[in-house]
C-alpha cells in the first residue's frame, strides 16, 4: 500500500506533489529536447544575427534614442530574450496543456492518484520554468562575449526578470488553455496576442517611437515590463523606481495568474 | 469499504441542472466483487468518479475506506486503483515507463516501484512487451496495461469502469481471468458494466442502475430468481411470412409463460419450461423461423425492471 500524508483540506504538500511528477517531466524532456534545440536556441540566435547584426548595422548607436544602448545590437538583444521568454512560455502552455487535458488525457490519469489539480499545475509550470531557465540561460551565455552587458551582475538580474515575465505569461496562458474547448482558440491567441506583443512591446524599437498614446499602450502590456527590465539590467542603465513598478506588475500578474490557472484546471477536470 | 447514503450528482448551472445520480444507497464489503449494471447514461460512471474521490458529490453522504473524499481525497486515492473506461496511457512512453511513472505519483520509492513494475508486467503477461511503445499494443494489451497501472500502489479497492468494452471475446476472457485472480487474492473489486455476462462472471453482488437510480440489488442468481423465470424461449418470426405484427403474435402466446416481452426482432416467453413453450407454440400452428431455449440472464432482469434492453 502506498503511503500518503495528506495536508488539511485534502491536498498534498505542494512540493511533495511536484516532486512526485519530476520523473514524468524528465521523461517528457528526454523525449522532446531535440525538438526544442531548434525553437529555443537556434531560432533566437538567427534573430540576433538578422536584427542585431545585419539590420543593426544600418542604425546609429545613439544612447539618447536607444534607452542607454550604444549600439542597436546592445539595444535589441536583451529585449529579444525577454520576448523569447514569452514565446517559450506560451509554447509550453498551449498545445501541451490541451494534450494533457483533452487529447491524451494524461491529467485524468494523474488525478486518479493522490495528486490534485494544484499539484499538476505546479509541476507543469515548474517544467516551464526549467525550459525558460535553460533557454534564456543559454541565450545570455552565448551573448556574453559580445560586450552587451554593462555590469557583471546585470545579466543575472536580467535573467531573473526574463524568467519572471515568462512565468507571468505561462500562468495566464495555462489558465486560458485549461478552459479552452478546441485548439482553434490558440490561433486567435497567437495572432491577436503573442504576435502583436512581440512586435510592439519595445523589443525592437523604443516604445517612445509609437507616439504618446501608443507608447502608453505599449507600457501597459505585460511584455514591455519584462523587456524594459531585461534591457535596463543588461545595459546597467537602471531607473530604480521604474524597475520596481515593472517587477511589481509582473509579480502581481504571476500570482493572480496562478489562481486563474488552478481554478481553470479544476473547473475543467473536477466535475 | 464503500458506503453511500442518498448519493447524488448533478451537472450544469443551477436551474438548468442535469441530475445523473438521483440518491443511491450502496454498501461494498471488503473482498467482494461489486457491480453497477446498467445501460449507457444510467449514472454508473458518475458514481464511479465520486467513489474514486475525483468528482465532488452533489448531495448525500459518501465514505470510502472510512474517510470523507471531500477531506481526505489524496489519502483515499492513495489506496484506490482506478481503471478508467477509456485508456489514459501515455502513448509516447514505453510500457515499463507508463507503470514506473505512475507508481511515482503515489510517492513510492524508485526501487520499490521498479520491483513492483516487474511483478505487474508478469501478472498481466506483458513482460516481453516491457520496452515496446504503448502505441504498438493491441486493445487487449492496452487494457491489461491499464489494469497493471491501477495496481501499482497495491490498492485495497480496484475500480473498473467498463473494463472490457471494445475488446474481442478472447481478450475479454484473458482479462476476466486476471480480475478473477485479483479477487481471489483479496482485492475488493467495483465494476461498472453494461454487459450482463461480465456482471455474471465477475460480480458477487450488484445493483442494477437505470436513469440515476438503483432499481434492484442482489447477487446475479438472486436477481434472476426474483425478477425472471428459470428459462426463456426466444421466438424469431419472419415478419413478411407471418403478416402479423409482433404484438399480435405475442397475444397468441401470452398464456404460455409467466410473461412475454416484445423486442424489435423477436418475442421472449418467460417460463420455467422453455421446451414446453416451444412445443405449444408449434401446436398452435405458429411457425417461428428460429427458436432458442436458454436460461434467464441479467439482461432479462433488466428488461423486466426497466422495459428496455441494456445495449440500445
Amino acid at each position: 500500500m502506498a503511503t500518503t500524508t495528506a495536508s488539511a483540506g485534502g491536498r498534498l504538500p505542494l512540493l511533495d506533489g511536484v516532486r512526485r511528477q519530476t520523473d514524468y517531466w524528465a521523461v517528457v524532456y528526454r523525449r522532446t529536447w531535440r525538438g526544442t534545440v531548434v525553437t529555443s536556441f537556434l531560432a533566437p540566435l538567427l534573430y540576433v544575427l538578422a536584427m542585431g547584426v545585419l539590420l543593426g548595422g544600418f542604425i546609429d548607436g545613439d544612447p539618447t534614442v536607444l534607452e542607454g544602448a550604444t549600439s542597436y545590437f546592445d539595444f535589441v538583444v536583451p529585449g529579444l530574450i525577454a520576448a523569447h521568454a514569452m514565446q517559450t512560455a506560451v509554447g509550453e502552455t498551449t498545445y501541451p496543456v490541451m494534450a494533457m487535458v483533452k487529447w491524451q488525457r494524461i491529467y485524468d490519469s494523474m488525478l486518479a492518484t493522490p495528486l490534485g489539480c494544484r499539484d499538476l499545475v505546479a509541476a507543469h509550470l515548474s517544467f516551464v520554468l526549467f525550459r525558460l531557465a535553460t533557454t534564456c540561460g543559454v541565450y545570455t551565455l552565448v551573448l556574453a562575449p559580445f560586450g552587451v552587458y554593462g555590469s557583471w551582475w546585470g545579466p543575472f538580474a536580467a535573467f531573473a526578470c526574463q524568467l519572471l515575465v515568462g512565468m507571468a505569461f505561462a500562468v495566464w496562458v495555462y489558465g486560458f488553455s485549461a478552459r479552452l474547448d478546441s485548439e482553434e482558440g490558440f490561433g486567435l491567441l497567437f495572432r491577436l496576442g503573442v504576435f502583436p506583443l512581440f512586435l510592439f512591446s519595445g523589443a525592437f524599437f523604443p516604445v517612445s517611437n509609437l507616439g504618446t498614446v501608443g507608447a502608453w499602450v505599449a507600457r501597459v502590456t505585460p511584455l514591455w515590463h519584462g523587456v524594459n527590465l531585461s534591457r535596463m539590467f543588461a545595459l546597467d542603465h537602471v531607473t530604480w523606481w521604474i524597475a520596481g513598478v515593472n517587477v511589481a506588475v509582473l509579480v502581481v500578474l504571476t500570482l493572480s495568474g496562478w489562481v486563474w490557472a488552478v481554478t481553470g484546471l479544476e473547473k475543467r477536470l473536477v466535475t | 469499504m464503500i458506503s453511500a447514503r442518498g448519493l447524488r450528482k448533478s451537472f450544469g448551472a443551477p436551474g438548468a441542472e442535469f441530475e445523473a445520480v438521483k440518491g443511491i444507497d450502496v454498501e461494498v464489503q471488503r473482498g467482494e466483487a461489486f457491480g453497477f449494471l446498467g445501460p449507457n447514461g444510467a449514472g454508473k460512471s458518475s458514481t464511479m468518479r465520486m467513489i474514486a474521490a475525483v468528482s465532488p458529490i452533489s448531495g448525500g453522504e459518501l465514505r470510502i475506506l472510512g474517510m470523507d473524499p471531500a477531506v481526505d481525497g489524496p489519502a483515499i486515492r492513495g489506496r484506490l486503483g482506478v481503471c478508467p473506461q477509456e485508456d489514459t496511457l501515455d502513448t509516447d512512453l514505453n510500457v515499463r515507463d507508463n507503470l514506473y511513472i505512475y507508481g511515482r505519483y503515489f510517492g513510492l520509492p524508485k526501487a520499490e516501484v521498479n520491483a513492483r513494475v516487474d511483478e505487474l508486467l508478469d501478472f498481466v503477461q506483458l513482460t516481453d512487451k516491457a520496452d515496446s511503445k504503448v502505441e504498438s499494443l493491441s486493445g487487449g494489451m492496452k487494457r491489461r496495461l491499464t489494469i497493471a497501472r491501477s495496481l501499482v500502489n497495491r490498492p485495497d479497492v480496484l475500480l473498473l469502469d467498463e473494463p472490457t468494452t471494445g475488446l474481442d471475446p478472447q481478450a475479454r476472457h484473458v482479462l476476466w481471468d486476471r480480475l478473477f485472480r485479483l479477487k481471489q487474492s483479496g482485492v475488493t473489486l467495483v465494476i461498472t458494466t453494461h454487459y450482463m455476462d461480465e456482471a455474471e462472471q465477475l460480480c458477487d453482488r450488484l445493483v442494477v442502475m437505470d436513469r440515476g437510480v438503483i432499481v434492484a440489488e442482489g447477487s446475479p442468481l438472486e436477481l434472476i430468481r426474483q425478477h425472471s423465470t428459470r428459462e426463456v424461449a426466444e421466438l424469431r418470426f419472419g415478419v413478411a411470412e407471418q403478416g402479423e405484427t409482433h404484438d399480435a403474435l405475442a397475444e397468441k402466446v401470452e398464456d404460455l409463460g409467466d410473461r412475454v416481452e416484445v423486442l424489435p426482432d423477436r418475442l421472449l416467453v418467460y417460463s420455467d419450461d422453455g421446451d414446453g413453450v416451444i412445443a405449444h407454440v408449434h401446436e398452435r400452428g405458429l411457425q417461428p423461423v428460429a427458436t432458442l431455449v436458454r436460461r434467464s440472464t441479467l439482461e432479462d432482469v433488466f428488461l423486466r425492471l426497466t422495459g428496455r434492453t441494456l445495449v440500445d
